[in-house]
């Protein structure tokens, strides 16, 4: 083959290479959850009153069926497909978690007890409680998804919803004043210093997904996020 | 003199116009090499065994861990014995026969000749060194009770003592958490053992494979869904924390799959038990009985997909909303693993 020719095979190849590293950069830079920040909602040291809501059925993005966090902006109210959201440290942060997608036992028990909240508690629907078995929820539905923070030992069940109501929301995002939800709400404290601290629900919940745990729980934005604290 | 080292060539300084008029005596290059080879081996060795070796990991925490300090130490100075001869060796031979501007080739004539002697000590040297490394290595990998490592269901090391403490670890997309059969088969957040004291991890997935790494105890196992791996530790009387990290790449959080544990006195960790025991019973009466393994697709989105039968279904019901279903369940084997204070 001639000079010319094997230069042009070689800047052919490393053409490819190139599109081919960009291209997987940009996906990857694309395809990042934006964040939702708190840090200035509220007043310096006021509580922060940070509002989420669970979606069977997400409804947006790359991946429209799978099930998702979704996070409100403070100022806007309207419920992000996200699940990065920025604390101040330091904190008083109280959680109002609507939970909109059906039940399902908690593969692990464990992770019905509430901890590392205020007093060891939260309320479902106003009512305080310890522990939310998949098997005694109070309205028989068990355990939607719960949300948990392993670093800060912050564990809250959520309880899941009857599909059969008519107000059964199928597609995302939902709406806490029209369709059905339980409630959760749990207070906790930010550490006083700036970190990232994973949360993420522990049912795998990635339907169709073998054994639930891959999909949704393994991709960022959707089963699982960062509670961003700076301080 | 014919068959010495010096005169085959090998640490001869090369012909050259100097060599053959006898103006200059060649020193003894052998002597001057083992000497500086042997201080510097020697005082490394020593320097390392004195000052850094009780500073290596994974430290003294167990029997295990100061085992595997102590392989890491012995192999350390094995291999700086080799290690300084080979860089005294090529740096001499760098600086003491280097090529001269304008002389003759330094590598050419005598001094590039084969030394059967020297190639046959050279040989069988290296080759026992490795094959000594390799017997020392095997023997401490599983001395004494499995050296920390996961020895399967059916672990061949066991330890003499009858008061062993039983822990199960159990992995989880991405947490680990800790049954303590002997404490009414509570399920704990954080890893707390007592100081002093024979140590059964019984580690376990209910989904994908983990690895229980417990580094300043010397412990690694792995953690599988169906698999009761069982290690054994002796912790030492020292007491303080230790990191717990998965070591079995399981996902997207699987570098955030960390924890610390605690080791503390034989009576902290029973007023720890009892405590911790009250306080959980209000959920641990929701967990399966306490079993080796359990199944981990017994109740998810998918339903049942794994062959349950011997085996407690993690969760106490199959399907939400289903009369939880009787299940033959292996009830724990009996081992020696009563656990007391002394
Ligand atoms: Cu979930
Ligand atoms: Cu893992």
């Amino acid at each position: 083959m001639s000079r010319s020719g094997r230069i042009a095979i070689v800047l052919g190849l490393l053409a490819c290479a190139v599109f081919m590293i960009v291209w997987v950069a940009m996906n990857f830079v694309g395809s990042e959850p934006g964040t939702v920040s708190y840090l200035t909602a509220q007043a310096p040291g006021a509580p922060v009153h940070l509002v989420m809501q669970t979606d069977g059925v997400v409804g947006t993005g790359a991946h429209p069926t799978w099930v998702s966090y979704r996070i409100q902006t403070p100022k806007t109210h309207v419920f992000v497909h996200t699940a990065l959201v920025e604390l101040p440290a330091n904190s008083m942060i109280d959680v109002t978690i609507y939970q909109f997608d059906s039940g399902s036992p908690l593969r692990n028990q464990f992770f019905g007890r509430v901890t590392g909240t205020i007093g060891q508690v939260a309320k479902l629907n106003g009512k305080t409680f310890k522990v939310l078995n998949s098997y005694d929820t109070p309205n028989g539905q068990g355990v939607g998804h719960t949300f948990t923070v392993p670093s800060l030992n912050i564990n809250v069940p959520l309880e899941g919803n009857n599909t059969s109501k008519p107000t059964f929301c199928t597609k995302g995002p939902c709406s806490p004043v029209t369709q059905e939800h339980t409630t959760t709400t749990f207070a906790f404290r930010t550490p006083s210093f700036s970190g990232n601290f994973r949360f993420q629900c522990f049912i795998p919940c990635g339907a169709g997904h073998y054994a639930g745990n891959a999909g949704p729980m393994q991709t960022l934005g959707y089963m699982g996020g960062f509670l961003e604290v700076r301080a | 003199m014919s068959d010495d080292i010096e005169s085959q060539g090998w640490t001869r300084a090369p012909a050259g116009p100097t060599a053959g008029t006898g103006a200059r005596r060649e020193p003894h290059h052998f002597r001057r090499l083992f000497a500086m080879w042997f201080v510097v081996s020697l005082a490394g060795d020593l320097v390392w065994w004195f000052v850094v070796g009780p500073h290596v990991p994974p430290g003294t925490m167990t029997t295990q861990a100061r085992g595997a300090q102590f392989d890491f130490n012995v192999l350390f100075l094995a291999s700086w014995v080799v290690v300084s001869g080979v860089c005294i060796y090529l740096g001499y031979a760098f600086y003491q026969w280097r090529a001269s501007r304008g002389g003759p080739d330094p590598v050419g004539g005598p001094a590039a000749s084969s030394n059967v002697r020297v190639q046959t000590i050279w040989i069988t040297t290296t080759t026992l060194i490795v094959i000594a490394a390799f017997i020392f290595g095997t023997v401490q990998l599983i001395l004494p009770q499995g050296a920390g490592g996961g020895e399967g269901p059916d672990p061949i090391w066991k330890p003499t003592s009858d008061k062993v403490l039983p822990i199960q670890v159990i992995a989880q997309q991405w947490k680990f958490t800790y049954r303590y059969p002997t404490f009414g088969g509570m399920e704990t957040s954080t890893l707390v053992i007592p100081a002093d004291t024979w140590i059964a991890f019984h580690v376990t997935s209910i989904d994908v494979i983990h690895d229980f790494w417990a580094y300043q105890l010397g412990v690694k196992a792995d953690a599988n869904p169906d698999v009761d791996d069982v290690a054994y530790v002796h912790t030492s009387g020292q007491l303080g924390s230790f990191t717990v990290r998965c070591d079995e790449l399981c996902g997207i959080w699987h570098g955030a799959m960390f924890d610390y544990g605690k080791v503390v006195t034989k009576t902290q960790f029973m007023a720890w038990g009892s405590r911790t025991e009250r306080a959980n019973a209000d959920n641990t009466k929701y967990l399966p009985p306490f079993a080796w393994t359990y199944v981990p697709t017994a109740n998810t989105t998918t339903g049942v997909t794994a062959d349950t039968s011997g085996q407690a279904p993690y969760s106490r019901i199959e399907k939400y909303g289903a009369t939880p279903a009787k299940k033959t369940v292996t009830s724990p084997k009996t081992t020696s693993s009563t656990f007391t204070t002394t």
